[in-house]
């Protein structure tokens, strides 16, 4: 029998989460480093099956199947493709940084740890699983601790009123979503939740036009689509920064990555249909979420609007239904995951020193903290699509694919990049650079040693990406192949 | 050796990029180390850059010392390097003010380690664009270089003067300089962007070569227009991009802000090479992927290097701030380049277009030497008067005798006096120009008048007239370090005055062979 590595991958967090019980709460300092071995743990694995993914093989790899429920034809099966495989490294990557960055939290650590890992199984499980069953098992679970982390742990001001936000939307998108799954169990006649056999049910066309769109939308809220994108910067501010790197960072890719492979992998005749008009929504996420995050004065909320800019471009290239537009989408989800990541991890060591996040009433942190600044620096160039960075390797082939479906789209869509480019260097101006207000003289200290592990990682994976995209383009090129023959060689 | 030989272009290319790191891990507090280790590091792609000059052979054409390895290969983008005549001039002339701008920077105290890194981060976005024979690698370092200059030009820019915006409220010059500088290129850069995406996907390839053959060779309808109107518009994106960059009037807006404010060895670097990434990418690709649209736009071309030319100079003439007097002659001399460009377009293939593209190519890197020079003696004689205002100036020549003959030299050089090096790059220009577009040469014939206006001027207020009493005993003569900076720039303004041959002969072979 092969070792069952994803399977170890998904149970590690929820294993940890169980063991952190087991100390006494007050034993902060033994909580923090149960919970960094456990994710660093996780991370090493993942970074394993990423490396160790045969891009020349393609396909699902790693699987493992049992049955679980024979008789709903429910089975525990999971894999990795080469579109699920570099996000199975994103999660790993982001819940490291994540606990590495929340090692200063003194209020019930161990609780926080506890949630956040149990979000990490739900994340885990949704990008490996291959069973429909499982996949939404796994959502709910990563939904869930979603609303605790945010409503105790949260920024004050808002955060019963955003955790709420956050959670009715995605359940409610989750159960449209369910729906529309269930459905395909019952139309399919096979007797089985398993995606594989889903994939060959030989839907009616009928059937995929009516249906696609309760599934594509129920997952694409999680995703930020645009009109349902507004319990995500919400979602972000509330959160604490950890938990902010999560979200913005891996379950926004959670939504998109489910939309990809229950809604257009198993109805790709409706995602034929219905495309062409939701590419517009997708450009409206692109253009008007960065001309939002522009007009912004609050540091978080400025990231928060520009996630749902960024996720836009996921969904346009997944929208061309092109070879290019896919490789670009699988590409932007990792990259983006890292570079908000990191976003809202300075964003949470700015506010942790200067206790206000409004952009106008900071200004000289750089002479502080001057890691921070370069770090955001590079994110903001990932973020404007700078060539030689992982943003430009995304952003570069989804534009083509662009070009290949709809010209006119790609050129309005570029005018984000400008527009981007604005946001981001106001910022790195106005919150690194110049005079430092007088009430932060001599008050605000550099970041601890395990943040800028932290930040480093992060840096070091965007530019490696970047300056060679070799280490991320053929993994995701071979799940690409897998979308396009079932979408009939489009 | 033989690893040396083989990939001669990638270690020119990144040896910068290498020396910066090395410059990360030098404690900050080490200036005098973290100088010298990022001025002997910029030495070596220098001589690198030499060898490669001794071991190009001219006769041959096409592209030399190529190399090609897989990049990007989902969309079929390849690291792809290498060198014509063209190219192999501008690397010598990046290559060479690159040190020289070190060594000028040796002043900067604050903050050296940074500031030496984005140096050097500069230098490889800079040879990138100009080795990379792939459309999307040549992309990736034209922006690439962008960002270490916005933050030279903000950082470590002149920290007087203040402009206002919208609303009223006042921002520092240097902010509103670099902020302008890299959004103005970003958004010129977007059409080119896009263009290149297109090209990319109705080519199948960047690969600069293929693209030639197959871009030109390509009829019919593209995307439900006529061929000829795809062309048009993305010749027109290119046209932009490169236009901002060079700057062609009535794009230059940015320039003089930025040139004024940036640091003396940023605007050493920005006058010197970065403009001649705009002209580069008119004559790499502009030229050969769009010759019918070429010419016939090339009279709106050659009209507006003449606006350049003629308000450059009036502008500059106009100016009191001596900086800002330099900043404006870059947008006279750029235009020669340009008219040079359009008159080659207009005439593809006949001897007075080979002669146009010799003096564009020549004054390309003429301009870059002489610009380079203009600004370090500003820079100089701002570090000591702490003043850039020329009716502050006069009569120093008593006082600064040596600084006062290298100004002076310089300036020569710069309005094009026979003899030195300006003078056979306007004169190759406009000898070939001339059968081309007459009118448009003979207007900036007396462009070329006020360029003597400007230049007088400059050194008028500065070294003659009365003597400003206020400098007596307060002023210093230049320094043996600063002499040495301006050493090989006015050996160079030199030789190329009295005998041009040995880089006229390169640039001519690869025009006449590329065209």
């Amino acid at each position: 029998m092969q070792f069952p590595i994803l399977s170890i991958i998904v149970f590690t967090p929820i294993t940890a989460a169980v063991l952190l019980q087991l100390i006494p709460s007050e034993r902060m300092t033994e909580i923090r480093v149960t919970a960094l071995a456990a994710a660093f743990f996780a991370m090493f694995l993942s970074a394993w099956v990423y490396f160790s993914y045969d891009a020349g093989a393609g396909g699902y790899q790693f699987v493992e199947k049992y049955d679980w429920l024979p008789v709903l034809g429910i089975s525990y099966h999971v894999g990795v493709d080469g579109i699920s495989a570099p996000l199975v490294l994103l999660t790993g990557v982001v819940m490291f940084t994540g606990v590495l960055i929340s090692w200063g939290i003194d209020d019930r650590p161990r609780e926080f740890f506890t949630f956040l890992f149990i979000l990490a199984t739900g994340v885990f499980g949704v990008f490996v699983a291959l069973d429909l069953f499982g996949l939404f098992f796994f959502y709910e679970i990563a939904v869930f601790p979603m609303y605790l982390l945010i409503a105790i742990w949260g920024w004050k001001v808002t955060r019963e009123y955003a955790a709420m936000k956050l959670t009715l939307y995605l359940f409610i998108g989750s159960v449209i979503a369910l729906v529309g799954g269930l459905a395909m169990y019952f139309a399919s006649g096979l007797n089985t939740f398993d995606m594989l056999a889903l994939e060959n049910a030989n839907f009616s066309r009928e059937f995929q036009i009516f249906w696609f769109p309760f599934v594509f939308f129920g997952f694409a809220v999680l995703g930020g689509i645009f009109p349902f994108h507004n319990w995500s910067p919400d979602g972000h501010v509330a959160a604490p920064t950890a938990v902010s790197m999560f979200h913005a960072g891996v379950l926004m890719k959670l939504g998109a990555f489910a939309a990809l492979r229950v809604g257009i992998m198993l109805l790709p005749e409706g995602a034929q249909f219905h495309l062409p008009w939701i590419i517009l929504l997708a450009l409206v996420n692109v253009v008007y979420g960065a001309y939002i995050a522009m007009v912004q004065t609050d540091f978080k909320y400025v990231i928060g609007f520009s996630s749902v800019s960024h996720m836009g471009l996921v969904m346009i290239g997944f929208a061309t239904l092109t070879r290019e537009g896919f490789i670009g989408a699988g590409v932007q989800m990792f990259s983006h995951g890292i570079m908000t990541a990191l976003f809202f991890a300075v964003v949470g060591m700015v506010y942790d020193r200067a206790h206000t996040r409004e952009i106008p009433e900071l200004g000289g942190f750089a002479r502080a903290m001057p890691l921070v600044a370069v770090a955001f620096i590079i994110g903001g160039l990932v973020s404007m699509g700078m060539p030689g960075f992982s943003g430009f390797i995304a952003e570069f082939p989804i534009f083509m694919g662009l070009w290949n479906y709809r010209p006119w789209i790609a050129i309005v869509a570029a005018i984000s990049i400008v527009i981007t480019a604005s946001y981001i260097i106001r910022i790195i101006g106005s919150v690194f650079f110049g005079d430092m207000p007088e009430q932060f003289v001599g008050h605000i200290g550099d970041v601890t040693a395990l943040d800028k592990v932290a930040l480093v990682v992060l840096c070091v994976i965007m530019v490696s990406v970047g300056v060679y995209p070799s280490v991320m383009v053929p993994i995701v090129e071979s799940g690409v192949n897998g979308v396009l023959a079932l979408l009939g060689g489009v | 050796m033989n690893f040396i030989a083989n990939n001669l272009l990638t270690l020119i290319l990144f040896i910068p990029t290498l020396v910066a790191g090395v410059l990360v891990f030098l404690p900050s507090q080490e200036k005098k180390l973290i100088r010298w280790v990022a001025f002997l590091g910029s030495l070596i792609p220098l001589a690198l850059a030499i060898f490669l000059w001794i071991n190009f052979n001219r006769g041959q054409a096409g592209f030399q010392f190529e190399e090609h390895f897989v990049w990007y290969a989902a969309i079929n983008s390849t690291y792809h390097l290498g060198v014509d005549g063209l190219s192999l001039t501008m690397v010598l002339l990046t290559t060479l003010l690159t040190p020289v701008s070190i060594l000028a920077s040796y002043s900067i105290e604050d903050r050296v380690k940074p500031y030496m890194i984005l140096f050097l981060l500069l230098e490889t976005g800079m040879l990138g664009v100009f080795l990379s024979l792939d459309l999307l690698l040549f992309f990736v370092f034209w922006e690439i270089g962008l960002v270490p200059m916005y933050f030279l030009i903000n950082q470590w820019g002149s920290e007087k003067g203040e402009r206002e915006i919208w609303g009223g409220r006042k921002i520092q010059a240097r902010t509103y300089a670099s902020f302008k500088f890299i959004i103005y290129t970003m958004g010129g850069s977007l059409g080119l962007l896009l263009a290149t995406q297109m090209l990319g996907v109705v080519a199948g390839t960047f690969d600069m070569p293929l693209l030639f053959e197959r871009w030109t060779a390509l009829s019919g309808a593209l995307f439900g227009l006529p061929i000829g109107t795809v062309k048009a518009i993305a010749f027109w994106a290119f046209v932009v991009a490169f236009a901002i960059k060079v700057p062609v009037w009535p794009f230059h807006t940015w320039l003089p802000d930025a040139h004024t404010e940036a640091p003396t060895a940023g605007s050493m670097i920005l006058a010197g090479v970065l403009l001649k990434l705009g002209a580069y990418g008119f004559l790499r690709l502009v030229l050969p992927l769009y010759p019918e649209e070429a010419r016939y736009y090339a009279g709106a071309l050659a009209f507006l290097a003449t606006m350049a030319i003629i308000f450059g100079a009036f502008a500059s003439y106009g100016q009191d701030d001596f900086k800002r007097l330099v900043a404006y002659s870059s947008v006279n001399h750029m235009g020669f380049v340009v008219l040079g460009i359009a008159a080659a377009a207009f005439a593809a293939g006949t001897e007075d277009a080979v002669i146009a593209l010799n003096g564009a190519v020549l004054q390309m890197f003429n301009h870059g030497i002489s610009a380079a020079g203009m600004f370090f003696l500003v820079g100089v004689i701002y570090e000591r008067t702490h003043t850039r205002d020329l009716n502050d100036f006069g009569g120093l020549f008593p006082l600064i005798p040596v600084y006062g003959g290298i100004l002076m030299f310089t300036s020569m050089a710069s309005l094009g006096l026979p003899g030195l090096n300006g003078f056979i790059s306007e004169f190759l220009v406009v000898r070939g120009a001339w059968p081309i577009f007459t009118v448009y040469t003979a207007l900036s014939m007396l462009g070329l008048l006020f360029t003597g206006a400007y230049i007088l001027k400059g050194i008028k207020k500065t070294l003659h007239g009365p003597l400003n009493e206020a400098w007596m005993g307060r002023i210093s003569e230049i320094n043996l370090r600063e002499i040495i900076v301006m050493a090989p720039l006015l050996v160079l303004m030199l030789w190329i005055g009295v005998w041009p041959a040995w880089i006229l002969d390169v640039i001519n072979r690869a025009m006449a062979m590329f065209f």
